[in-house]
């Protein structure tokens, strides 16, 4: 039996296993599936005492809305969170991996960690697959040199910037920060000018929509504000409900009763010496 | 033709009152050839713990196998079962590692975490999670199973209203849908006892 057939945990990485059998399936015609994209305005910008983030919550399969409220902002470290859009796996893996290799530097230099370090552990990995993972990123954070605001690109370049905006909404996102954006805003300010750059993308980009996430890092302190801004709330609930006329029709019952689970503490005894 | 067509499947997941339901379909097929009307989406991970899994039957077998191995293997070292979320992990993680070859499937899973809360999830076939706290659906059938849910869901229904809904989803859904269909295969979980059911649909 060749070593792939058994699943022990691997060392890591891709595994190209399966390549070989879906080039035969698309070769017979039949086409690969389309992968959960996240559509996506995603923005940054610096203000006065940190970072702010923002992203939109729509997650898209093709035309269809697939979660109306995913969460697009990730945490990188205590002091650093990175938005992603793109492919949604990869935005996730990615970020999850540097994530984890961010808390083992971490341990190992017993210092908060930089943003430079995420940014260089990105664009390594991202450029390496030369743009087949496909995950745009806005990172942003405040590290001991003060705060700093990236955006690295599925084929890994980067960009260092005051304000910045990725994905499909980006466009109409950066119109409004280009019109209202000005060095050292205020707290309050500059949430109100990223939830105005979000709330651009959900009503003009069909790729994005339903809530505003805001994410608001500054030296020693963030704040998630989830579902920050609710622009999109169901217009029409009918309290009554659904009502079933007919019964559905059922062939066959089988209960299972499940056992209680009981938890067992085992009562020992101190160790002696 | 999709991949995803080539076998035809429905799967939808819901949550209730301390309890969930997970449907599927149960036409096989070979495009448009129906070969089995009996074939299992849902599988048993443990008690508290289903997946169902559509796309591609041969992928949706292996990856059950491999599934059911990983858990097992973590049973014998933890000693204990998984936690839904853990399990949601660990099937992100086994498809993402085929991200360039992808298996041609796409999971729900559906579990009772601690304190009995409900816990659903969908994946896309590279490992993509998709929590949700209503509703999750996967398969052909999907896009009218969006819309039948959208409509029929409720917040915190008991185990009977939840399957009366969630039965009437499915089969309203793939009754539009040609390649999948031929009765539909319920199972609702409340912390005390695992209902299966067998509909009777439209075999056409």
């Amino acid at each position: 039996m060749s070593q792939s057939a058994v699943d022990v945990p691997p060392k890591g990485g891709f595994s190209f296993d399966l390549c070989k059998r879906n080039d035969m399936l698309t070769q017979k015609g039949l086409k690969a599936p389309s992968f959960l994209k996240t559509g996506t305005t995603i923005v940054g910008l610096i203000f006065k005492d940190g970072v702010i983030l923002g992203a939109d919550t729509r997650a898209t399969e093709g035309p269809i809305v697939a979660d109306k409220n995913c969460e697009k902002i990730h945490y990188m470290a205590p002091n650093i969170y990175c938005c992603g859009a793109g492919t949604a796996a990869d935005t996730e893996a990615v970020t999850d991996m540097v994530s984890s290799q961010l808390r083992l530097h971490r341990y190992q230099t017993s210092r908060d960690s930089r943003v430079i370090t995420a940014l260089t552990l990105l664009k390594k990995h991202l450029f390496s697959y030369q743009g087949h993972v496909s995950a745009a990123l806005v990172l942003g954070g405040v590290d001991i040199t003060g705060p700093h605001l990236h955006t690295i690109y599925p084929h890994g370049s980067t960009d260092t910037l005051p304000f910045a905006t990725m994905g499909s909404g980006s466009l109409a996102a950066m119109s409004v920060f280009e019109a209202k954006y000005k060095e050292g805003l205020t707290r309050d300010e500059g949430i109100q000018l990223v939830a105005e750059a979000i709330c651009s993308g959900i009503f003009n980009d069909l790729g994005s929509g339903s809530n505003v996430d805001i994410c608001v890092i500054t030296k020693g302190n963030k704040e998630y504000l989830r579902n920050y801004m609710e622009p999109n709330p169901r217009t029409y609930v009918s309290s009554k409900g659904y009502s079933f006329t007919k019964k559905t029709e059922v062939l066959l019952t089988k209960i299972t009763p499940l056992l209680e689970r009981v938890e067992i503490t085992e009562v020992g005894e101190a160790m002696e010496e | 033709m999709q991949i995803f067509e080539y076998n035809g499947s429905a799967v939808v997941a819901m949550v209730g009152k301390n309890c969930f339901a997970i449907a599927s379909d149960r036409r096989l097929g070979v495009q448009l050839q129906t070969i089995a009307t009996d074939f299992q989406r849902i599988s048993k991970i443990h008690d508290h713990l289903f997946i169902g899994l559509s796309g591609l039957a041969t992928d949706v077998q292996t990856l059950y196998q491999r599934l059911v191995f990983r858990h097992k293997l973590y049973q014998l070292r933890e000693e204990r079962d998984m936690k839904p979320e853990t399990f949601a992990s660990l099937v992100s993680a086994i498809l993402y590692e085929k991200r360039f070859g992808p298996y041609l499937c796409q999971p729900v899973i559906a579990g009772l975490g601690d304190d009995n809360k409900p816990f659903i999830c969908t994946m896309d076939s590279i490992g993509a999670k998709e929590l949700a706290k209503d509703f999750v659906v996967s398969g052909t059938a999907s896009e009218s199973l969006y819309g039948a849910c959208e409509a029929m869901f409720k917040p915190d229904m008991e185990a009977e209203e939840l399957f009366e809904t969630i039965s009437q989803a499915l089969l309203s859904s793939v009754d539009r849908d040609c390649l999948s269909g031929w009765g539909g295969h319920v199972y609702v979980v409340t912390p005390n006892e695992i209902k299966e059911k067998i509909l009777k649909g439209r075999m056409d």
